[in-house]
Formats: structure tokens, C-alpha cells, sequence
């Protein structure tokens, strides 16, 4: 809090002890915690049945049903929670190719998804694929980089929601990868692809400065890293070279982090960059818990991962 | 002051004194959790994919043909039967829709042997044995390669891989130094000036399988027809599938 903000409330606070009488000291004293729960997975790739068990590295792993139960039983133990996809929801699956991704976003619908990002393969029936397919989706689309100005998805995202859960804000903003040598051309039709870093330092001082969100999550469709000398932007990399992002969700490489990876932003704070593979085999929980106890969190935020 | 005015007044107090109370984030816990077969599938959820499901599987798994051996790619040195089946289907199935839009015949066709994804297996040939083949949704493009540029890029490249990269309407020998000494496209030797339509992969076209040699092309034609698509058309088409590994890519000896 600003300094000058604090000392005016302060002293509105004395104000009103010598007005007396509203029993005020019981609330000063409560110690109020919140628990915020992020699940999200990435590159689920039409994977809508489970892996069949003759199946080499992800014998009987994944599927939608299954999933559903794990986020329901979740949600019940903290209702306080988000559910995002990174990106690559289609192409993998006959699923895709007999539906076009109707059943992907009727089926994250249902599991009452929160918001995703666009991934290079949301785009393989072409840009008007997708949009054909966004009456089925109950989820909001979150993009900052991609300008779809000049064709049909303009105005069907949005670059950044706030969702407000148990009193906390809680800013996410959507990032994609180029699509340039990626998605031919003819697919991803007038979509501009915008400097995610940039962006980035665009959308967190929207989110930080102008909203006051307590939590910025970005939902990135980068990829975690890229090979020493490449100079391919990637959640690690934007991670060092912005402030404020609490939390990156990533796709693209299908990589299989154990834990979340832990980096240092340009003001040497932490910033954690997470992905769960690919094909919803796993699904990723990051837990952040408030307290109002300003001794705990003067000592830092710990991270448990 | 009227008592009402204070009220609200003191109530914008005990507003404006909560935001002292602000939250602070002061620990995260992250964890993995494996979408395993201990969890339980959502009743409802697997009733709704079920409906959908089921009718894939019907069209996925309707006979379009009958296989009368099992094929792999690994059956064969530097041709396969179903590598020869595969590059022969996309000449067949390609240059008629070539032709039709540019007025041009395809001349070759060169895939990749790591882009065969499966056997063929002996009786039943479905849609659920194209989508196993070839899952990826690679398509069919054409691209313009002059006579010299075959010969110093395409026809070099397989002789040095010496893999079965699937090919059709092109002959290759090499002899036991793995230099080339027969190279024709069509029964007929390489004009070095002549322009020449080669039809293979999107993903071979963009530098797969280091065929880099593809963008010295001066034109390019997306046909928009996915490999599998081919593959399924010509299913349809035939009865019976029995392809044979040939001469048209060998090394003597």
C-alpha cells in the first residue's frame, strides 16, 4: 500500500474509535486467510479417451471422464479455484477430425473451464474452424498477442479476465507463439502476431497498476524453453524479462515439469513457470494461500514445490 | 449531524479501514497430480462421449478394403511394398486434382519412411488403418524443381540416406560404391533444364527429415488434400491391397 494512502486511512480509523461505539477492535484483530486454487493443463490434443493399456509410455493414463471427477473432488475441498488450459486443445484424435473440436469445448464446458489460450494446432481447420467452433465453448479466450482485428476471431477474445474469488483478484492475460513457419499462412489467415514481452509489460501494469489484481497468472502458448542460442522467446525467458507475472502456465513443448520451476524476474523476484505434459495425463494444481498477518508475509512468500 | 448521515458515514469508515486489512500472498504450493486409472470416471461426462464415440467407431471401423499380407516398412532395403504403396497412392490420387487445377501431371512423388506410423495388417482394411499409417495431418503439395536441382538435391540426398523413402514414378541405382548409375523420372533420364512436379509432404516441403533440397523450387501448389485423406479415397476404391517391393530404388552389387 502507498505510504500516503496508509496514513489517511489511519487516521480515519482514529476518527472513528473517538466516534465510538461499533465494537470495531474485534475486527482489527481477526486474522482473515485465503486459499486460491490454480488447476490447468496444456496441449491436451483431442485426447478425450484415456490411453488403452497396450498403449507404450501412457498406458492407462488421461481422459476427459477422469478428469472431471478429480477437478469436481478438488473444487470441493477449495470452491476458491480456477481451471485453465494453455493452449493446443485440438488436432491429435479422430475426435478432432470427425467434429472439428465441437466435443473438446463441450467437454471443457462441462468441467466448467475457466478461460484458455490459443495454440498453433487451434488453428488447423483454419481460423474459421475455430471460430465455427466457439459457440460450444462456455470459456473465455484469452489472447494479448494475437491481433485478430482483421479477421473473424476479433472480438471473440480478450486480452486479459479478472476473476475475483474469495475477494482476491486474480488478473490473467493469454500469450501464443508465432505462427509464422508454424500454421500456413492461408490458416491463420490476418492474425498479427505482437512481441510477447512487450505485451507483457503492457498487460502487468494494467494488471498490477491500473486493477490492483492481487495475483497475474499469464496463460502462455510459448513453449518452456528453447536450446542454448536460440533466441526464440520462451516462458523462461519472458519469465526473467518481466516484473509481476506470479505464475506462467505453459504449453507447446509438452514438457513434463515434476514441479514447478522457480525464476527470477528482472527485479529478482519469483516468478514460477509451470507445464504438465501433454494429452491431459496430468493436471497441474499450484495452491496460493493470502494472509492478512503482515508479519508473515514481511519474511517473503515461501514456495513449496 | 442526523443520525442516518453518521451511519452511512461509518460505514464508509469501516469500508475504507478493511482495505488495511489487505491480503498479502505469503506462501504457494505446487504439485503434479496424474490423471490415473485409480480416479474414477465422471458418469455423466463419459454418458455424453460415449454418444460421440460410438459413432466414430462405426465409421472408423466400416471395411473399405481387405490386405492380403501384413506390411511394415521394415520389410525391404531402399523399397518397401508399403512405402511403394503409399508414394504410388499420392501419384494416383494427386495428379488427377493436379492436373485439373494447373493442367500439369505430377512427375514423382517422394515421402519419408519415418512418416509411415504403422504396419498394414493382413485382412481388413479400415479408416481406422489410414489414421494409423498416417496421423498426422500432413498434406499433398507439389512442388516445381528443375531437372539439375533433382538430381544435385533430391536423387543425392536419398543416395546418401540410403534409406526406403517411399517414391513413386522415380528410379534410382546405385552401385556397391553408393554412387548413382541410373536415375529417371517417368522411364526417362533427367533433363537437367526441364521443370518437373514433385509431389510430397507439407512437412517434407518445410525442411522435414533435413529434405532442405525442396526450397530451390520456383513454384509451389497446396492441393489442400491431406496424405490420409489419399490413402482413404483409394481404400475406397480397391478391393484387394497387395503391393510388392520392386526395383525402383536398389544398389547392386
Amino acid at each position: 500500500m502507498k505510504r500516503r494512502e496508509f496514513i489517511q486511512q489511519a487516521s480515519l480509523g482514529t476518527a472513528l474509535v473517538t466516534l465510538g461505539s461499533y465494537g470495531l477492535q474485534s475486527f482489527a484483530t481477526v486474522n482473515k486467510t485465503s486459499k486460491i486454487t490454480i488447476l490447468h493443463t496444456n496441449d491436451v490434443h483431442s485426447h478425450i479417451d484415456a490411453f488403452g493399456p497396450e498403449d507404450g509410455r501412457n498406458a492407462n493414463k488421461g481422459g476427459v471422464a477422469r478428469r472431471a471427477s478429480l477437478i469436481e473432488s478438488l473444487r470441493a475441498e477449495n470452491p476458491n479455484t480456477l481451471l485453465l488450459d494453455a493452449g493446443d486443445i485440438f488436432q491429435g484424435t479422430p475426435y478432432f477430425n470427425y467434429y472439428g473440436g465441437e466435443l473438446e469445448f463441450k467437454l471443457m464446458s462441462k468441467l466448467k473451464y475457466d478461460a484458455a489460450t490459443i495454440g498453433n494446432h487451434d488453428f488447423d481447420n483454419s481460423i474459421d474452424g475455430l471460430y465455427a467452433q466457439l459457440p460450444h465453448a462456455k470459456f473465455h479466450f484469452i489472447s494479448a498477442n494475437y491481433d485478430f482485428s482483421n479477421t473473424i476471431m476479433d472480438t471473440h477474445t480478450k486480452p486479459y479476465h479478472i476473476f475475483i474469488k474469495d475477494g482476491i483478484k486474480i488478473g490473467v492475460f493469454g500469450l501464443g507463439i508465432e505462427l509464422n513457419g508454424l500454421v500456413a499462412p492461408n490458416m491463420f489467415k490476418e492474425t498479427k502476431y505482437l512481441d510477447p514481452v512487450e505485451i507483457s509489460q503492457d498487460m502487468t501494469r494494467i494488471l498490477k497498476d491500473d486493477e490492483h489484481c492481487d495475483l497475474i497468472i499469464c496463460l502462455s502458448h510459448l513453449g518452456y524453453h528453447y536450446r542454448n542460442g536460440s533466441n526464440k522467446i520462451s516462458d523462461l525467458s519472458l519469465a526473467a524479462k518481466t516484473k509481476n507475472i506470479d505464475l506462467i502456465i505453459g504449453g507447446h513443448t509438452h514438457t513434463f515439469l515434476p514441479k514447478p520451476t522457480v525464476v527470477k524476474n528482472i527485479e529478482g523476484k519469483n516468478t514460477l513457470v509451470n507445464q504438465v505434459g501433454c494429452y491431459g495425463i496430468n493436471l497441474g494444481k499450484i495452491d496460493f494461500y493470502f494472509d492478512s498477518d503482515k508479519n508473515k508475509s514481511a519474511n517473503g512468500t515461501s514456495i513449496i514445490v | 449531524m442526523r443520525f442516518t448521515y453518521l451511519f452511512v458515514l461509518l460505514n464508509i469508515f469501516i469500508f475504507s479501514s478493511c482495505k488495511e486489512q489487505k491480503l498479502e500472498l505469503n506462501k504457494i504450493e505446487g504439485k503434479l497430480i496424474e490423471v490415473s486409472d485409480s480416479l474414477e470416471n465422471d458418469p455423466e461426462i463419459e454418458a455424453f462421449i460415449s454418444t460421440y464415440r460410438k459413432r466414430i467407431e462405426k465409421d472408423l471401423d466400416s471395411v473399405l478394403a481387405y490386405s492380403v499380407d501384413t506390411y511394415s516398412k521394415t520389410d525391404g532395403e531402399l523399397n518397401t511394398a508399403i512405402g511403394n504403396y503409399m508414394a504410388d497412392i499420392v501419384y494416383n490420387e494427386a495428379n488427377p486434382v493436379f492436373k485439373s487445377r494447373t493442367g500439369y501431371d505430377v512427375d514423382m512423388v517422394l515421402l519419408n519412411h519415418g512418416g509411415i506410423r504403422s504396419i498394414l495388417s493382413k485382412g481388413n482394411v479400415t479408416k481406422r488403418s489410414a489414421y494409423e499409417l498416417m496421423p498426422f495431418e500432413n498434406s499433398i503439395v507439389i512442388v516445381a524443381l528443375k531437372g539439375s536441382q533433382i538430381e544435385d538435391g533430391l536423387v543425392t540426398y536419398l543416395s546418401k540416406s540410403k534409406r526406403a523413402h517411399p517414391i513413386s514414378n522415380l528410379k534410382l541405382v546405385l552401385n556397391k560404391d553408393n554412387e548413382i548409375i541410373e536415375a529417371k523420372i517417368k522411364g526417362k533420364d533427367i533433363v537437367p533444364n526441364k521443370t518437373y512436379y514433385v509431389a510430397t509432404s507439407d512437412y517434407l516441403y518445410n525442411g522435414g527429415d533435413n529434405m532442405i533440397f525442396f526450397k530451390t523450387n520456383d513454384s509451389l501448389y497446396r492441393l489442400n488434400y491431406k496424405i490420409r485423406n489419399a490413402l482413404i479415397d483409394n481404400f475406397m476404391k480397391v478391393d484387394t491391397i497387395n503391393p510388392v517391393i520392386d526395383d525402383r530404388f536398389i544398389q547392386i552389387n
